[in-house]
């Protein structure tokens, strides 16, 4: 495989990356403040994916990888739903937790 | 003539291969978080209103301040600014020293508080706040013990930029470190509101 450099990236875009992430952090902090019963975790859930894509794709320089880099991260994506969608199909349907 | 063998993008992949399999490790753990969440939703509530929202919100800002200077660290090095690339490592070092210290103190307040694995206060308060806290000790410890790994390793491969073996040409051990570093922020952006700030 030939060797193809990735271009720098620039200072200021790991810099506003981590100014959103800061603030993202800040959202998260704050809507915890308040009961919203249920929806509160699916923030706190959706915020933290939100900071794991610019993670993932800025920091991690996903962004600047090949197609088969992406793939990877989706296949792991769909490993853990199963993982996750199985484990809960036994869980919800128990009559008593053990 | 010598030929070397060298394929850098390779490197990265197995890296990222390795990742994805640390991330199942750490699902794992938050697959039986969710569990015990559903099964003790206002025991977690009370357990979670135990731990100090201070202690982990600093160490967020500085995990997301240590996941900026490695990455900055890999546009220095690919720039050859080699000075600035050095003391970027070091200040990515210094950030998780700091993580670790204001780990120790955290932990020290709780055990203070008869909070840890196994201890009567926990017994007494019922088997919902203890599996939070037996969760809580064992995923941050981990944690703890990736932060350890990963500040290691970009000790080591700080020490290899100052000696000229990783170099503006060849820094994919750099950008491993770095990847490696950005997993343990990854973990911590989900860790932080699970166990700190359910209400």
């Amino acid at each position: 495989m030939s060797e193809e450099k990735h271009e720098p990236v620039p200072y200021q875009t790991f810099i506003l990356i981590w100014v959103a992430l800061i603030i993202l952090t800040g959202i998260t902090v704050g809507v915890a403040q308040f009961d919203f019963g249920a929806v509160n975790i699916w923030v706190a859930l959706s915020v933290a994916s939100l900071k794991s894509a610019l993670v993932l794709f800025v920091f991690m320089h996903l962004r600047q990888e090949s197609l088969l880099f992406k793939i990877g991260l989706l296949a792991m994506l769909i490993i853990l739903v199963i993982f996750i969608g199985l484990t809960f199909t036994d869980v919800l349907y128990r009559e008593v937790l053990p | 003539m010598s030929f070397e063998h060298r394929d850098d993008t390779g490197d990265r992949f197995g890296m990222w291969l390795f990742l994805y399999t640390e991330v199942i490790l750490f699902s794992g753990l938050f697959i039986l978080y969710a569990i015990a969440l559903i099964t003790y939703p206002q025991e977690y509530i009370t357990a979670s209103n135990k731990l100090n929202i201070w202690f982990g919100g600093a160490n967020t800002v500085v995990l997301l301040t240590s996941s900026l200077t490695i990455a900055l660290a890999i546009t220095a090095i690919q720039r050859n600014q080699i000075r600035l690339c050095i003391n970027l490592c070091v200040a990515t070092i210094g950030l998780a020293i700091v993580f670790l210290i204001n780990k120790y103190f955290e932990w020290s307040h709780e055990i203070s508080l008869g909070i840890y694995p196994a201890s009567e206060t926990l017994r007494d308060m019922g088997p919902g706040v203890t599996s939070f806290f037996n969760l809580y000790y064992f995923t941050a410890g981990l944690h703890g013990l990736h932060v350890l790994i990963g500040a290691t390793l970009i000790t080591v491969v700080a020490v290899m930029v100052a000696k000229g073996k990783v170099t503006s040409d060849r820094y994919v051990l750099l950008e491993n470190s770095a990847l490696y570093w950005h997993l343990v922020d990854l973990v911590w952006i989900f860790l932080f509101p699970l166990y700190y700030l359910i209400i």
